[in-house]
């Protein structure tokens, strides 16, 4: 079958089982745009912006534990998906983007609307490939997509110049992808397996530390709480990681790190053994690095062999999926019929209630003071029984967010942990309401962030989808400002909007519903009806208390056990 | 500490920026660098000279390892090898010291390349980095118009091959 370059796209797309594309047409495009008009065999979304097309896909992929996938024009088309696609990079999320490209004969020209993103995304994506031959687009793909889901997942770009998706040739599809030099590892190593539970059995003071290799490893979130009761160790989970064990489960201690709980960083700090799985020891996360968990043994469960040692020395490494190893772990568990010492985990959890005592998130709310951002979150959970879609931008309201939602399972938390990209949090959540049409999806932002991709509520409305966006509205960068009331003598330097819009009438103005809420008494009610709308977006722009601090926090370069209560 | 890396590749595109750029990204040095096809032209070899701690050079194989078209990465610093860079010195010659200057050429098994007794000569010179470095200073008092030189191409003592199997 004679297909042109533009058909091999589609027909590629089509049997790599894609249904959901996010995308932005441009010169370069126009003929894949073209054969797309021709197709039925997946939905199109128009974006206004082509980072919201990325990010988009990325909380499409994160919700659906498919490859998200999005398509730019060349030039500033492709320049504009790079924050996504290091935001993708810097979170392990797979998405394939493809970028058009000038015609091959006018590359090196600096023709209109010509950049060289293969040169310029070499190191935002995890690889990169231009189509040089329209007979080799179809392999391409294939290799994109399989590069982008395996091993530690990522974002690949396929930059395909327009003359490309114009040539004919015989279409080809390759059923077999098999790259010689791209071979990830899955399996655990048996002796290495062995090794990790001998040291599980004798530990005295466990703790498993879980990140986002738990969404990445389809499934393996409960294999996680399975081995947290099989050991008795409580876990705490990274910004990634949330959701990857209940937040009601007893052996749970919240968050670690900078805003993590006391519970959970004190623990770390006393551990005998720490047990890193799908998690890469980010400084976000260790704080000073010769303090952390100084007396710890330390196994590490991962997928990318460079995430190993990097930081912190692995004293046992685990070359593997996560949801593999943590198999083979049970099943050696399991095989041996070993038990833990009950006696010194007794005494342990004695220990850890005594940190979870201090109520670190705990927070007081005056009846008739502002709205504390606490409050909200909470009030949130309890009205979506913690089971919402929970999409962040990135700041205080991020970390409330995270602190205080309280996530049932995994694949609902969509925030950028890594980059910390402002303005993730509204594509993000329309891409993962596009994949998951039936449930509630809530999008937490701040002020500051919220304006970063604001024009993605056009989106929203073409679309009908029925997100509701929440500002926690304290008037300034809030995180911003807390840095600089703690770190420079509280001069705001920038960090104060004083010509904040009308969020009310900006939703309106892009049909959707704007409700505002200045006092606690309100609240309630607002809620239940954001909650309720379901034909179209809902912003909820919420006065939050102005100078409320995100507690507790480790300050940096400062040692986890160094943390500031309040 | 000095370490010379073996690296195959597959022989594509953009390959060579690839390794240059994770160097420059993570903040380490490439000393010295060769690459060229092997006789499977779909994949080429290179030697790469580069600094760093045993952490470092443990981070730098990893990453290596990690881009999509590299095949295999062999830290050969440790292991018994053999490495060898060329040399060649364009150097001022008259028929008073054309003789002196032969016998340095033989004493090193070097090749005389181009030879203009009254003018110049270019010599070609192939040893380890150190013997290279001595011939420069010993041809200094000729009068060096112009060298060029390789880095170091590394390779294992005994049987074993570095291939892609």
């Amino acid at each position: 079958m004679k297909l042109t370059g533009a058909e091999i796209f589609v027909e590629c797309l089509k049997r790599e089982g894609v249904d959901t594309i996010f995308g932005y047409p441009g010169g370069s495009v126009l003929q894949i745009y073209d054969a797309i008009f021709k197709q039925s065999h997946f939905k199109h979304y128009l974006v206004r912006h082509e980072q919201a097309a990325l990010h988009a896909a990325n909380g499409y992929a994160r919700v659906s534990g498919k490859c998200g996938v999005a398509l730019v024009t060349s030039g500033p088309g492709a320049t504009n998906a790079v924050t996504g696609l290091a935001d993708s990079l810097a979170d392990s999320i797979p998405t394939v983007c493809f970028s058009g490209q000038v015609p091959s004969s006018l590359i090196g020209n600096d023709a209109f609307q010509e950049a060289d993103i293969v040169g310029i995304t070499r190191s935002a994506t995890k690889h990169n490939f231009l189509v040089k031959r329209v007979e080799d687009l179809a392999l391409i793909i294939r290799q994109a997509f399989h590069i982008a889901t395996t091993g530690r997942p990522g974002p690949v770009l396929v930059d395909i110049p327009k003359d490309i998706s114009i040539d004919i040739c015989e279409f080809e599809w390759p059923e077999e992808v098999n790259m010689r030099s791209y071979q990830p590892v899955t399996k655990g190593h048996p002796g290495q397996i062995k090794k990790a539970v001998r040291s599980m059995m004798v530990a005295k003071r466990p703790v498993l530390y879980s990140g986002g290799g738990i969404m990445n490893s389809i499934g393996s979130a409960s294999l996680l709480r399975e081995l947290s009761h099989a050991l008795n160790a409580p876990v705490t989970n990274t910004l990634m990681g949330l959701g990857g064990i209940p937040h009601d489960d007893d052996h749970f201690l919240g968050m670690l790190g900078m805003h993590g709980t006391y519970e959970a960083n004190m623990a770390v700090s006393h551990c005998d053994l720490l047990v890193a799985i799908g998690s890469r020891f980010d400084d976000r996360v260790t704080g000073r690095l010769d303090a952390f968990a100084p007396d710890a043994k330390v196994i590490h469960i991962d997928v990318d062999p460079s995430s190993i040692s990097k930081n912190i020395h692995a004293h046992l490494p685990i070359v593997g999926d996560v949801g593999v190893v943590l198999k083979q772990l049970l099943e050696e568990i399991a095989r041996k019929d070993c038990k833990p010492d009950s006696e010194a985990l007794q005494l342990w959890w004695e220990q850890i209630d005594e940190w979870r005592a201090k109520d670190s998130l705990g927070f007081d709310q005056p009846e008739d003071g502002p709205i504390k951002p606490q409050t909200l979150v909470r009030m949130v959970h309890e009205k979506t029984k913690g089971n919402a879609i929970v999409a962040t931008d990135v700041g205080q309201h991020q970390m409330w967010a995270a602190q205080h939602y309280g996530f049932n399972r995994p694949h609902r938390w969509l925030t950028s942990g890594g980059l910390g990209t402002m303005g993730y949090g509204l594509p993000a959540g329309l891409g993962a309401q596009v994949a998951m049409p039936d449930e509630k999806v809530v999008v937490f932002t701040g002020d500051s962030s919220i304006q970063m991709c604001s024009q993605e509520f056009s989106m929203a409305f073409q679309y009908k989808l029925p997100v509701v966006v929440i500002i926690l509205n304290n008037g300034y960068m809030g995180m911003v400002r807390q840095w600089q009331e703690m770190f420079y003598e509280s001069r705001y330097s920038n960090s104060y909007f004083d010509s904040l819009p009308n969020f009310v009438k900006l939703a309106e103005a892009y049909g959707g519903v704007g409700i505002r809420v200045d006092r606690l008494d309100e609240l309630s009610a607002a809620l239940d009806k954001a909650l309720n709308v379901n034909d179209r977006f809902v912003l909820l722009d919420v006065a939050i208390s102005k100078e409320e601090n995100v507690f507790p926090m480790v300050p940096a370069g400062a040692a986890l056990n160094e943390m500031v209560l309040s | 500490m000095r370490h010379t890396i073996s690296i195959l590749v597959e022989n594509e595109f953009g390959v060579l920026t690839r390794v240059a750029g994770l160097f420059s990204a993570r903040g380490y040095n490439i000393e010295t660098l060769n690459v060229a096809p092997l006789k499977d032209r779909t994949i080429s070899r290179m030697t790469l000279v580069t600094r760093g701690d045993e952490h470092i050079i443990e981070q730098i194989k990893k990453q290596l390892n990690k881009l999509v078209p590299v095949i295999k990465v062999e830290d050969i610093s440790h292991t018994v090898h053999l490495e060898r860079g060329m040399l060649m010195v364009k150097v001022k010659v008259g028929v008073d010291n054309c003789e002196t200057l032969l016998e340095i050429a033989e004493k090193h098994d070097a090749k005389v390349v181009d030879d203009h007794i009254d003018s110049h000569m270019i010599i070609e010179f192939t040893g380890k980095v150190d013997v290279l470095d001595g011939i420069l200073v010993e041809l200094e008092p000729f009068g060096i118009i112009e060298t060029t030189r390789t880095g170091p191409l590394g390779m294992r003592r005994g049987a074993k091959g570095f291939t892609v199997d």
